[in-house]
């Protein structure tokens, strides 16, 4: 690819990955489905299949699923100077957002308007959350797995009421899934 | 120093929150509270609140507010660079390993097994912040006083609501707060 090429491609990674992490809300999947909504079906940079390869890549690593996806589109459209394009342009936005408000939040808590909203609020988040969770909840119920059923409620024991590092536990919790997934294999190979 | 203990922190949010969303709730709960102190409960129910109303990922706005009000502009560039680069790593060699064999069964099996884990450490991260919500103190009493009914309301139409009609959760989110403002000012 030519230079000059190269760096307009660079410019509307950046450009895009910046427009999609400032106008978009809720979360990672939202974010994902645009970016393939630009870049598979509008720009055509993308197959459709190396597409869904890189949203299952986000989606299983650590870390927030659009920094992930802009990580993902970086390296295959631009190598590592895309990588740092596309990660800039998906934390710039709310990084300037929240330091704004974090900024004004001491007098945002004491106006009695706001603090009056707030309050209100947090009883919405809280249902939001529950009711997000019984989604989640109802998903692993149906897989009707034992062993996911009592890593649920093993996890939700040591992490509520034994307070154990969320760290420890989710390490523990990924070791029975590769054991498990070793044995599931081994399994599979024999018959 | 306080750069390094936000780096540390918000390092092992990025490194641990697998599955996007809330997922890093949990994690930003132990860090930022229990382990570090740099937000009360109810300042973590608003920084949650905050992050639902804005763009871009928990995490991200987790850092950013978080670094703000612990150590100022270089805090929050410390705390959202930390929590990213967890990502960058990992993913970046994911990407690579991903090109040349074209093959994730371990990654996924892994994923499926954390699933359940992730659910419960969520619904004990809501827990925390629903029942200093309802109850005074967070803890479960129905005296006079120690029971905040409105919220209660509030909270038990939300879900109603959010179950039956499957709005935009801001919408919801808004609707309470508007609630509760327009109860405070006719009380006033």
């Amino acid at each position: 690819m030519p230079s000059h090429d190269k760096k307009h491609m660079l410019r509307s990674l950046f450009l895009s990955t910046l427009y999609l992490s400032a106008f978009t809300f809720g979360g990672g999947y939202v974010i994902i489905t645009l970016m393939k909504e630009r870049f598979v079906d509008k720009l055509h940079w993308i197959e459709e299949d190396e597409m869904l390869d890189m949203v299952a890549i986000a989606q299983s690593s650590p870390g927030p699923i659009a920094v992930n996806g802009a990580i993902v589109l970086g390296y295959k459209l631009g190598g590592f100077p895309g990588i740092l394009v596309s990660v800039l342009g998906a934390i710039i936005p709310p990084f300037v957002i929240l330091t704004m408000i974090s900024f004004f939040y001491s007098a945002f808590k004491s106006s009695f308007a706001i603090q009056a909203l707030l309050t209100g609020m947090r009883s919405g988040v809280a249902a939001v959350i529950l009711s997000v969770v019984w989604d989640m909840f109802i998903g692993v119920v149906k897989a009707r797995d034992a062993v996911l059923l009592l890593v649920m409620a093993a996890a939700f024991v040591c992490n509520y009421f034994l307070h154990i590092n969320v760290v420890l536990i989710i390490l523990a919790v990924i070791l029975i899934g590769i054991v498990r997934t070793l044995l599931r294999g081994r399994k599979e190979a024999r018959s | 120093m306080i750069y390094l203990r936000l780096f540390l922190a918000f390092v092992q949010i990025g490194a641990f929150s697998f599955g996007g969303g809330y997922a890093a709730m949990p994690l930003i709960q132990a860090q930022v509270i229990d382990t570090y102190h740099w937000l009360s409960a109810a300042d973590f129910a608003d920084l949650v609140t905050i992050a639902e109303m804005t763009p871009g990922p928990i995490a991200i706005n987790a850092a950013s507010f978080v670094g703000n009000q612990v150590a100022g502009i270089l805090g929050a560039v410390v705390a959202t660079v930390s929590v990213a680069l967890p990502s960058c790593i990992f993913v970046t060699i994911l990407a690579i390993v991903y090109q040349k064999y074209r093959k994730m069964t371990l990654m996924q099996g892994v994923l499926a097994t954390l699933r359940p884990a992730v659910v419960s450490m969520i619904f004990a991260a809501g827990l925390t912040i629903l029942l200093p919500t309802i109850f005074r103190d967070g803890v479960i009493s129905f005296a006079a006083g120690d029971f905040k009914i409105r919220s209660a309301i509030y909270f038990i139409v939300a879900l109603f609501v959010l179950r039956k009609w499957k709005p935009n959760p801001i919408l919801v989110m808004l609707g309470c707060g508007a609630a509760e403002l327009i109860v405070q000012l006719i009380l006033r």
